[in-house]
């Protein structure tokens, strides 16, 4: 790809990032939303999280792990033990990082 | 210094939103800083991966397009990707227009400009409802100038730094660890919490989907899910009672 080309597509890009965070923000007039639509929202946020989680942890190469020796596993135990014990976020990321490193460096999982 | 902005960093919600931002900066880092090398190391100028996290501003279609911008596809294919990557946005965008429509169209487009995933998880765990006598948006803007910066600082550093980052230990996985955490920290009731559930099978169930639509897939299933336990509807009862039967631990199990 040229940088001629990879400009424009940046540029398309940037155009993609405005209009879908903007979408229902750019109308002046009432906008109702139905009451389904907006019960049904504030199971978005959750969702979405998981939706990006989930895979991340469980798949490699578009396929579920078959393996136990996937660093990851246990990065999530000890992130998640972390978590439910202290509660705070930063530490839940430390925990299951310690976990993570020395796995993958030093057995290569 | 302006004086509307000083009255706005002075805010006490400004400060708080940067401080409850900055207890997953670092995984937000960790993310920017891996989105920096890629960029560089699929092939873009140090100019245009500069041009490129500024302007495009948006971790995971960036993560998804940077692989095709170095294989040379379609760019009608990458910018489809990117879309359906942003399909979520548009559905947070319905959720915040109510808090921000006090403002005019352009200010909003700024403010929904700056609406990513943690801001968004944030805000809305903290707020229920519109009001306009707490702070919301200053609370907003504090919270999206953190992660602005932990994302742009780290995300410089690993283009300028390409050759030299070594990225093989797993650094990108603390993005998803700060994810995890946030979600967890979003479990409130046991809708929300079977709606995740069914989000994340769902997202693996459709993984092999073009364009990452496993995304809006996932969704739209734990909304439709979170809607019949929520409320409405004989399947929804049914699902309720069931989950009213069973103890927590004996459903992550099963």
């Amino acid at each position: 790809m040229s940088d001629w080309e990879s400009f424009i597509t940046i540029i398309g890009l940037t155009v993609i990032t405005v209009v879908t965070r903007c979408f229902f923000l750019i109308p002046e007039r009432e906008l109702r939303l139905p009451g389904w639509v907006q019960r049904g929202l504030r199971f978005a946020p959750l969702a979405a999280l998981a939706a990006v989680v989930v895979p991340e942890v469980v798949m490699s190469q578009g396929q579920l792990i078959s393996t136990w020796q996937d660093a990851r596993i246990y990065a999530v135990v000890a992130a998640t033990a972390w978590f439910f014990w202290r509660r705070g976020i930063l530490g839940t990321i430390v925990a299951g990082m310690a976990v993570l490193v020395p796995l993958k460096l030093l057995l290569g999982w | 210094m302006s004086s509307p902005l000083r009255v706005l960093v002075r805010h006490p919600q400004f400060a708080a939103g940067m401080r409850e931002m900055s207890g997953v900066s670092l995984g937000i880092a960790a993310w920017g800083l891996v989105t920096g090398v890629a960029m560089v190391k699929a092939g873009l100028s140090i100019p245009l991966s500069l041009l490129m996290t500024f302007t495009v501003f948006a971790g995971s279609a960036q993560l998804a397009a940077i692989p095709l911008m170095g294989a040379g596809s379609p760019t009608w294919v990458i910018w489809a990707t990117a879309l359906c990557v942003n399909l979520r946005f548009v559905i947070f965008s319905a959720h915040w227009r109510p808090f921000f429509m006090r403002f005019p169209r352009g200010q909003r487009m700024l403010l929904g400009y700056l609406t990513a995933d943690l801001n968004y998880v944030l805000f809305m765990k903290k707020f229920k409802e519109p009001r306009d006598d707490e702070g919301q948006v200053e609370y907003f803007l504090g919270s999206s100038f953190m992660s602005w910066l932990a994302w742009q600082v780290p995300s410089v550093l690993g283009i300028v730094l390409a050759d030299v980052v070594p990225t093989h230990w797993g650094l990108g996985f603390a993005g998803v660890l700060a994810l995890l955490g946030l979600g967890y920290a979003l479990l409130s009731d046991k809708a929300t919490s079977f709606a995740a559930v069914v989000a994340g099978a769902a997202a693996v169930a459709a993984f092999a989907l073009p364009y990452r639509l496993n995304m809006v897939v996932a969704i739209a299933a734990a909304v439709c899910i979170g809607l019949m336990i929520d409320g409405g509807g004989d399947a929804g009862r049914r699902v309720l009672a069931s989950l009213m039967r069973t103890k927590p631990r004996d459903r992550v199990a099963s």
